[in-house]
């Protein structure tokens, strides 16, 4: 029987296994809203924003082992889905979003709604497809979801015109599909691994520096494992958080530019570096120069070829996924018996220990005003570590990576790579239905909310318990952090004057509001909200102590051991930068 | 330094501007680019020149490679191969020059293949600098008009780029 192709659609996400859909209709996609209506194989989800879809299905995926779909229709649906799939594509995170697309006889007329969704994305996908006749609309959506899912993932756009979705044919989906100018790779060169166990064998001072990569590969245990393994002290890089529990003692925290004292100096000063699906981000090693200027040697495990000596050229490139080479290198460490120098990783530990003690972390309490890290702290106390916390951009996200103990991957859902404000809220959403019985924290900033605040009313339709964690502290902080330090405290156009009621404005929507202006009421509203306020949406507005800087700090252009100190260790301040100064003298 | 790239992708819509995409996004250049079916109507190949460092030559390699459309990339100049270029150019041919323009045809070993009392059309393949060299040799003034390919490049002998 021959079906139309806005069936076809539905009919292939259904195949597909996808329960939610997130998006919001318009003309171009009339056909395929209709095929939803009479299906009830997933449901749909109205977001209030297309940008708002597009996060939403890019956290689901985020949170989860599924993909996230989302739904827009043609012109300004499109175009506002657009930050939302370059978010992910920044990211690496799989992702199918299908734009609906003025009918093939108008394509390139200026039609009423059109736009080259397929020019407009193709610079933040992994890949696209502009669909021109129904037979091809079945494998497409196959390919699409292949391409997003294997290999570095991403998202994927299929754009489809209105009179396809209307046009029919006979409906077969494939069961699998091969592309042949698409092999991604699985596993490493055996050749590469072998050198790699050489290397580590010969090792004194070794780091293993884990990324985003190995959260998507699911290699948290693979990591774990070498961790423990090597004894080697391991540090993630923000979009790595979680791959190893955030209380384990070989775990250094975060590094980069607000990366921990020890983090940073062990990545540094270490011999033998162990990257792992980690991309040495210019927010990770700052300056390549003087990251190498203290030699080491570098082994990167990546699916990507592109990923690797892209800013820091390595001695042993491993090309692979990050599963699969992991399980090799970790069987021929067991088999070969290599460790790294016992001697001098001892030594190197007393190092790292000596780094850590200072505690960088540290704060001065307030019995008056609120301090933003320590909502956090309380946060992670109260969830137990255990949240999906999702946040938005600036400060609080800092903070939040910084401290809040993550004990698994998928647990931390943010936006590193483009730093997109918005992306909080209705990423929590997309978690929460990901994960219906989790808790799920929403920290953001009084700037960022305001970009996605009409989700809220999704969160209503949907009945989404989220707890948003709002830090008020009536700037747009990390901008004005910038302005304090390097513009001579020019505060321009970072207040946030008119702010508003925020607990009412989440009244107003349905939802519980709170406001919390002193440090003893801290706890005890996060209790309330996670316990009392289970089943419903809270905003926590903390008015939050406006002056707080996010510490340690690497200034653009600064190496990763000249790092800015919080107040308590200004005497270790500005460790000159030298080549091939040791590593023991400092602290 | 100068490089020679060859790239076999698939011959759907939209893939050459996945490449010229991919050249400007990331700040690479094109000197030129040629690109046709081959025998198998459903893959085209292309013949890109570019240049730029080591490194940058191969971060261009690994991101075409990483073009979904792209089947394989080999970069021609690391080992022995041919470049021809096709020109076809108008030039005033008049008086004792329409004699002149003959012979540096000849020399060159181009063709005519148009002639108006006043002008010679006249078709030149070889490297680019050939072509050069033949701009450079006639009149400038005489020059009408001027059309290239670009390079399109294949390694010698047994050297094959197929899948
Ligand atoms: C305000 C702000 C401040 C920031 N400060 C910091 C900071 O202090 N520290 C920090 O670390 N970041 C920081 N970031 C984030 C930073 O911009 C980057 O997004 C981040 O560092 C990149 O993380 P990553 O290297 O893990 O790479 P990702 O972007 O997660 O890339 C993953 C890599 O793994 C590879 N990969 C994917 N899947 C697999 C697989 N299955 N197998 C093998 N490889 C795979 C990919 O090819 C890619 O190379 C900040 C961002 C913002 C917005
Ligand atoms: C969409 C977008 N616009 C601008 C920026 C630049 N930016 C980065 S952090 C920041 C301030 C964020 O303020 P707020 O959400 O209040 O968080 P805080 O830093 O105060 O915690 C801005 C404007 C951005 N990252 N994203």
């Amino acid at each position: 029987m021959e079906i139309s192709g806005a069936e076809i659609i539905t009919r292939c996400l259904a195949e597909e296994g996808v329960e939610f859909v997130f998006g919001y209709p318009g003309g171009a996609v009339l056909e395929i809203y209709d095929a939803i209506f009479k299906q009830d194989k997933f449901k749909h989800v109205l977001v209030r924003h297309e940008q708002a879809a597009t996060h939403a299905a890019d956290a689901y995926s985020r949170s989860s082992n599924k993909v996230g779909v989302a739904l827009l229709t043609s012109g300004p649906g499109a175009t506002n889905g657009i930050t939302g799939i370059a978010t992910a594509y920044m990211d690496s995170i799989p992702m199918v979003v299908i734009s609906g697309q003025v009918g093939t006889p108008a394509i390139g007329l200026d039609a009423f709604q059109e736009v080259d969704m397929v020019g407009c994305s193709r610079p933040v996908v992994k890949h696209n497809f502009l669909v021109k006749d129904v037979r091809d609309l079945a494998v497409t959506i196959k390919k699409a979801f292949h391409i997003a899912t294997t290999g570095r993932p991403g998202p994927v756009v299929i754009d489809v015109p209105k009179d396809v979705t209307i046009n029919k044919t006979e409906f077969s989906y494939p069961a699998s599909i091969a592309i042949r100018s698409y092999n991604p790779p699985t596993k490493g060169h055996p050749g590469q691994i072998k050198k790699a166990v050489h290397l580590i064998g010969e090792a004194k001072r070794p780091l293993i520096y884990v990324g985003g990569g190995a959260v998507q590969g699911n290699a948290s245990q693979e990591v774990t494992e070498l961790v423990k393994l090597l004894n080697a002290p391991c540090s993630n890089t923000l979009m790595g958080l979680g791959i190893i529990d955030g209380t384990d003692p070989n775990f250094l925290g975060m590094l980069g530019m607000h990366g921990t004292f020890e983090a940073n100096l062990a990545m540094q000063y270490c011999d033998v570096l162990i990257a792992i699906g980690a991309r040495f981000d210019d927010r990770v090693i700052s300056v390549p120069n003087h990251f190498l200027a203290q030699p080491k040697k570098i082994i990167h495990i990546d699916v990507d070829p592109s990923s690797i000596a892209k800013r820091v050229k390595v001695d042993i490139p491993i090309v692979g996924d990050v599963k699969h080479v992991l399980t090799d290198l970790i069987a021929v460490l067991k088999e070969t018996g290599a460790r790294p120098n016992a001697e001098g990783l001892a030594d190197w530990w007393k190092q790292v220990e000596a780094w850590r003690k200072p505690d960088c972390l540290h704060y001065e309490k307030s019995a008056e005003i609120i301090k933003p890290q320590f909502v956090l702290e309380k946060l992670c106390k109260v969830t137990q570590g255990n949240a999906i916390v999702t946040s938005d951009v600036g400060q609080h996200q800092m903070w939040t990576a910084q401290y809040y103990k993550f004990r698994r991957p998928k647990q931390w859902i943010n936006s590193g790579g483009l730093g997109t404000m918005g992306f909080g809220l209705p990423a929590a959403i997309g978690a929460q239905l990901a994960n219906p019985d989790a808790q799920v924290a929403c920290i953001t900033g009084d700037g960022s909310i305001q970009m996605n605040i009409q989700e809220l009313s999704t969160a209503k339709q949907y009945h989404i318990p989220v707890k948003i964690i709002l830090l008020n502290n009536r700037y747009l902080g990390m901008v004005r952090q910038w302005q304090e330090l390097f513009y001579g405290n020019r505060y321009s156009e970072t207040y946030l004057e008119a702010l508003p009621n925020f607990e009412k404005l989440a009244e107003a929507y349905g939802h519980v509001g709170m406001r919390i202006e002193r440090p003893e009421d801290v706890e005890p509203a996060l209790r309330e909200a996670f316990t009392t306020h289970k089943d419903r949406c809270v905003l926590l507005n903390f008015i939050t102590d406006g002056t707080e800087n996010v510490f340690p700090m690497v200034q653009n252009g600064k190496g990763l051991n000249q790092m800015d100190l919080p107040a308590h260790m200004r005497n270790l301040q500005q460790t000159p930068f030298e080549n091939n100064r040791d590593y023991g003298n400092l602290c | 330094m100068r490089h020679i790239l060859s790239v076999l992708i698939e011959n759907e819509a939209g893939a050459l501007s996945r490449v010229t995409g991919l050249f400007s996004a990331r700040g690479y250049n094109i000197d030129s680019l040629t690109v046709q079916t081959t025998e198998d109507l459903t893959m085209s190949r292309m013949t890109i020149v570019t240049h730029g460092s080591d490194d940058v030559i191969e971060q261009i390699t690994k991101q075409l490679n990483k073009l979904v459309e792209v089947v394989k990339v080999i970069d021609l100049s690391e080992s022995e191969h041919i470049e021809r270029e096709l020109m076809l150019i108008k030039v005033r041919a008049i008086g004792k020059d329409r004699e002149e323009m003959k012979r540096m045809t000849d020399i060159f070993r181009g063709r005519i293949i148009d002639v108006t009392e006043k002008t010679y059309t006249i078709e030149l393949t070889g490297p680019g600098e050939k072509l050069d060299a033949f701009i450079k040799a006639i009149d400038s003034a005489a020059i009408l008009e001027t059309v290239r390919t670009g390079a399109s490049g294949i390694g010698r002998g047994e050297r094959i780029l197929k899948i």
